[in-house]
């Protein structure tokens, strides 16, 4: 560790860092603008100019950017210099020459970093008497809102779009003194990660669209710390409240999972929370006034419980406290998942794995560092967005290290990094159904069937390790390619393999664990990670409950059972016929959930559940890490967290009646007892009693406005606010304004620093871990084997059980689902941005197959779902193997299919089966 | 004792003084302009609401009896969807006053503001907007603002260029 003298002041510093990040990390206010943990230095701005002397007698010294220095041993600087302090004041007064009187009506202000470092340099008054340079804005899509006229010219935008994010259409035009930054024309923006701009860009060019329909300033937000709820990853965000709406998501800072950025779903998938589709009443069907108070309901459903044999449906996407309440209700053995058995299966397959210790299971952190990444199957692109930009990153960031180890730079060196690297990538392979834009970062990416891309695994597996068994029949032009794959990976010092559930198929998972079983024999540690479809996927199938097929068995064989569904929508995973099967055999069918849907349609009593930004409740990511959200939003009406309304069902069961009330800490303990495989869990956040100097912390900021005023047209004598006893999370301003432990940290601002940068302040170094470490437990076997230093490197299972290779048939289509990043996910679909970007239904086929039919893209093609023709226009999907369809998941207007079955195609409704000739492969 | 004798002496004098106390409500107190009295929002010269709903007032007002919801027309003009002043919490300190960018909202020599019930002391925008510049006439925040609002074209604005063209690399 260098000593340094900042201002005549000794520090320690950490070797290979820069100045300016040096600075932060000391807590020394230095303002900048184009510098970025992410994204590294440029020097573009000037605006981090500090002096630097020869030695401790140089009393003139020079000028240099801070983010462009690195530290050395005995470096002797100066912040608070006359020369730098006054260079600093002079570059923002040149920025601001152009800058618009905007803050006002500028959505960036309050959380501007632009405002905080202006007033940090002292700029105050106007001395520029000429005009002011404007630009025209474009329409970019339904997220972002460009205002370019308040640009200052970092190119921190096009750094995160185009280098980080790989996004083609937002770059820089002109030249000078009127560059814009922008797209060629206006249009929506390509790249799914856009949302980041309003984070990265430290102006207010680009704005939250969806903030701006219910605009509030970040001081006026009450803000909880929450979970993203949109896929397996469990990216952290905040959520920000204001009069009892949703107002915004933002990114929370976690080095191990999201880093500093999310994906659009994540970020504007929230509109759900406010939709006047949401539950509100607890409703008794077949009633002539549906809605019912308190005791009404509690008599029938006193009625419904009691006697009657009871089974509990889970649900993916609810906490992993509400699952578990309804084991306690309904009992560990009448447990299910709202799954059909192959899908269900999958899930418990990749569980087990995780659990068994034997897996090391990569962070997305770790999967960003990673030298060769393998990809098989699995569209991580739509399924696992943030893990799609990671996968990036270890593919530019692996050829910029060697690259920055050759010549010697820094890594933060971007630009010189970027020279020195030239065109030079890290290793990814990605194997998959579907083409994907992460097609352009890899060295190999093929299209081939599940089953195929299965044996390739098999293959590579072997050519790793011989003993395994070989596949003869792949022909030499494969077998130079897995060969060239096992080569990297082999070669690799930290080596990923991606798989998951999506195909539908068991080979992938298979084949991904005997790869690293494969490198294991070689003495690599090998990362396997699998993406999951939901976000609570890993938490349900750690419960290792039996599948919907099970459950509709029992009801059918046993009539009189009161099902009890807890938020999910069975007709959104099971087949029609099946799902009514199920619930015409039920005597009594208890649904809670948060919105309407057909499944609530079939509820005879249905319960109001509260949203994810309604409650506190714990999820468990892909990679078995349990991460707790925090309730922001005071339920309206009759809305109760699930696990409130389960603990209620509970007590009325219980002749005793005794049902009070339990904080989920307590649930997690329970869990945790009767469970050993969520042994940990309970550690996920400080528990509801938990103070700091006897005070709890404030959800609202210390400039939070209006408390007064807000509920005076209702009465004028203020209501005592809501009270949180299930959380050391207070609904006031009043309470701990110190940082609290990072799982409880309600939103990022220090004095000075009012807008998201201030998280350097909450970090042990920019860019570094949270002080006191990132929140979240991780709960699989590797995790729990690392905790109690028994970590011995057990090899991954090896599989032997090859599969078939894929073979197209005659007359029929393999029916395989496309995820789509917009338009897939449940709730993220009620943003009517996200809507508008989802995909119209179609049938996908590839071109051979297409040009066999005689059709062409757009033509309408009927495919046979549960013995009914479904027509849908085509969609010719490039590359796709003959023999394959795709049908989009859980776009509205297409049945739910048996996923993984084999379909017919016709070009009319009753048209004979026609054959397709194309079977080549 | 000295000091007492002197004391009844100086009240005995201000039998002689001019009254202080008038004949309210009959006669009025004279206020003057900077008095900071009842609240009000105020137009722009051009008629138009001239709160940009930025909550600069709301932040700056030490009881928090300011609550307000900014909205968006068409042309992207901000105004206020509601904005409501608790009368019964507000000290008439005009910190709003000096916080405001676009001289919205202002405090005026008025003092009549008392209600029987306390519930009446809170006022909605309908109760504040009056049909006036108030005290500073002529200021008009979306002409000097870098944002069109349906105002102006790009470029049009008060000290503003034209729009730059994108496809020239012209110095
Ligand atoms: S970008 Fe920042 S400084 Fe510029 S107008 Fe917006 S809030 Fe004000
Ligand atoms: S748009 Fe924002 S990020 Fe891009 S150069 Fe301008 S100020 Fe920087
Ligand atoms: S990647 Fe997944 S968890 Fe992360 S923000 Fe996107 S949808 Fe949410
Ligand atoms: S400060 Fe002025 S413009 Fe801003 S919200 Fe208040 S009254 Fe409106
Ligand atoms: S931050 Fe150093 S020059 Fe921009």
């Amino acid at each position: 560790m260098p000593t340094i003298y900042i201002d005549s002041k000794p520090y320690e510093a950490l070797a290979g860092k820069n100045l300016l990040e040096t600075c932060l990390g000391l807590g020394i206010d230095l303002p900048y603008f184009c510098w970025h943990p992410a994204l590294g230095s440029v020097g573009a701005c000037r605006q981090c100019a500090v002096k630097v002397f020869k030695d401790a007698q140089d009393g003139t010294g020079r000028l240099v950017m801070s983010c462009m220095e690195m530290v050395k041993e005995g470096m002797r600087a100066s912040v608070s210099d006359k020369d730098a302090v006054a260079f600093r004041a002079q570059v923002i007064e040149w920025l601001m020459t152009n800058h618009p009187h905007d803050c006002p009506v500028c959505d960036e202000g309050g959380s501007c970093h632009l405002q905080d470092m202006t007033v940090m340099t002292g700029h105050d008054y106007r001395r520029f008497r000429y005009k002011k340079r404007t630009y025209e804005n474009q329409n970019l899509g339904p997220f972002l809102h460009h205002e370019m006229n308040r640009c200052i010219q970092c190119y921190r935008c096009v750094r995160f779009y185009h280098d980080y994010a790989g996004g083609k259409d937002l770059g820089v035009f002109a030249a000078h003194n009127h560059v814009y930054f922008g797209r060629e024309t206006s249009g929506i923006l390509e790249s799914p990660f856009s949302g980041n701009l309003v984070e990265v860009c430290p102006t207010g060019v680009f704005t939250d669209k969806l903030l701006k329909e219910h605009y509030t300033r970040k001081w006026d937000l009450a803000s909880a710390p929450s979970i993203c709820q949109h896929c397996s990853l469990g990216c952290n965000i905040f959520t920000g409240e204001r009069y009892g709406r949703l107002r915004q998501i933002t990114n929370r800072y976690n080095s191990e999972v999201n880093g500093y950025f999310l994906c659009d779903k994540g970020r504007f998938g929230y509109a759900f929370v406010n939709d006047v589709n949401r539950v509100t009443r607890p409703l008794l069907r077949n009633q002539t006034i549906e809605a019912v108070d308190e005791a009404p309901l509690m008599k029938t459903l006193r009625e419904m419980l009691s006697g009657e044999e009871l089974i509990g449906i889970g649900s993916p996407r609810a906490s992993i406290e509400s699952n578990f309440s309804l084991i306690q209700l309904v009992g560990r053995d009448n447990f299910y998942q709202g799954l059909p058995e192959y899908p269900a299966y999958l899930s418990g397959k990749v569980a087990e794995l995780v659990q068994s210790g034997a897996l090391y299971v990569p962070s997305l952190k770790e999967i960003e560092a990673s030298d060769a990444v393998l990809v098989l199957g699995e569209d991580i692109w739509n399924t696992a967005p943030v893990m799609a930009l990671a996968v990036r990153q270890a593919v530019v960031r692996t050829a910029a290290a060697q690259a920055g180890k050759q010549s010697g730079l820094p890594a933060w060196h971007d630009l010189a990094v970027k020279e020195a690297t030239q065109e030079k990538k890290g290793f990814l392979a990605n194997l998959t159904v579907c083409p994907s834009p992460l097609d352009e970062e890899a060295a190999f990416s093929l299209r081939r069937a599940p089953d195929t891309i299965a044996r390739l695994g098999f293959a590579i597996a072997h050519a790793i390790d011989p003993s395994l068994p070989s596949l003869p029949d792949i022909s030499t032009a494969m077998r130079s390619i897995v060969n060239s794959i096992a080569g990297a990976l082999r070669s690799a010092q930290h080596p990923v393999i991606i798989s998951g559930v999506s195909c539908y198929n068991e080979g992938l998972i298979k084949a991904a664990c005997t790869i690293a079983a494969a490198l294991h024999t070689i003495g690599l540690r090998a990362g396997v990670a699998y993406v999951l479809p939901e976000c609570n996927s890993m938490g349900l199938a750690l419960l290792h409950a039996p599948s919907f097929d099970n459950a509709t068995a029992r009801v059918l064989s046993k009539p009189g059972v009161t099902a009890i569904i807890l938020e999910a929508d069975i007709y959104r995973t099971v087949a029609e016929k099946e799902a009514d099967a199920f619930f015409d055999a039920c005597k009594h069918i208890i649904v809670l959930d948060s919105m309407h849907n057909r499944t609530t349609q079939k509820a005879h009593a249905l319960l109001p559940a509260a949203a994810f930004a309604e409650t506190d409740g714990t999820i468990i990511n892909y990679e078995a890490r349990a991460q707790q959200y925090f309730q922001v939003l005071a339920p309206q009406q009759d809305i109760r967290a699930s696990w409130k309304w389960l603990g209620k069902l509970k007590g009325l069961r219980a002749a005793a009646g005794n049902g009070q009330q339990v904080h989920p800490d307590e649930i997690l303990q329970q869990l945790e007892q009767a469970l050993p495989a969520f042994k940990g869990i309970s550690r996920v956040a400080p528990s509801p009693d938990f103070r700091v100097h006897g005070q709890p912390i404030p959800r609202d900021p210390q400039r939070y406005s209006g408390r007064t005023a807000i509920l005076a047209n209702l009465t004028v004598s203020e209501p005592r606010p809501p009270q949180d006893t299930d959380s050391p999370l207070a609904f006031s301003m009043e309470g701990y304004p110190g940082i609290p432990p990072p799982a409880l940290i309600p939103f990022y601002w220090a004095p000075g620093w009012n807008s998201n940068q201030s998280v350097s302040k909450y970090q042990q170094e920019p860019g570094g871990a949270l002080r006191d470490g990132d929140p979240g437990v991780l709960l699989s076997g590797q995790a729990v084997l690392r905790l109690t230093g028994e970590e011995k490197p057990t090899a991954p299972p090896l599989f032997m059980d090859i599969p078939e290779a894929f073979e197209a048939r005659e007359d029929r289509w393999l029916l395989l689902p496309q995820v789509h990043l917009f338009g897939s996910d449940e709730l993220s679909s009620y943003t009517p941005g996200i809507r508008r970007l989802a995909p119209q239904p179609y049938i996908g086929l590839g071109e051979a197959d297409a040009t066999a039919l005689g059709v062409i893209e757009g033509d309408d093609i009927f495919v046979w779902l549960e013995g009914k023709a479904c027509s849908f226009p085509l969609a010719i999907r490039k590359g796709l193997c003959p023999g394959i369809t795709l049908l989009p998941m859980g776009i509205p207007g297409i049945p739910v299919p048996q996923w993984g079955s084999w379909v017919k195609i016709t070009l009319s409704e009753d048209a004979e089966e026609i054959r397709c000739p194309s079977k080549i492969f | 004792m000295l000091s007492l004798l002197r004391t009844i002496w100086l009240v005995f004098l201000h039998l002689f003084h001019k009254k202080a106390t008038i004949e309210y409500p009959e006669e009025k107190i004279p206020l003057h302009p900077r008095y900071r009295g009842r609240i009000v929002l105020t137009r722009d010269p051009d008629g138009q609401e001239r709160c940009v709903g930025c909550y600069l007032c709301a932040a700056a007002c030490p009881v928090d009896c300011i609550a307000l919801q900014a909205a968006e027309d068409e042309n992207g003009r901000r105004y206020p969807e509601f904005f409501r002043i608790n009368f019964s919490r507000c000290i008439f300190c005009g910190y709003c006053e000096d916080a405001c960018p676009t001289y919205a909202i202002q405090l005026i020599p008025d003092v009549e503001m008392a209600e029987f019930h306390r519930q009446d002391l809170v006022f909605e925008k309908e109760d504040l907007l009056i049909d006036s510049e108030g005290k500073y006439p002529g200021y008009n925040y979306y002409k000097i603002a870098g944002i069109t609002a349906g105002v102006k074209e790009t470029g049009q604005g008060a000290n503003e260029e034209p729009p730059v063209d994108v496809h020239s690399l012209l110095p």
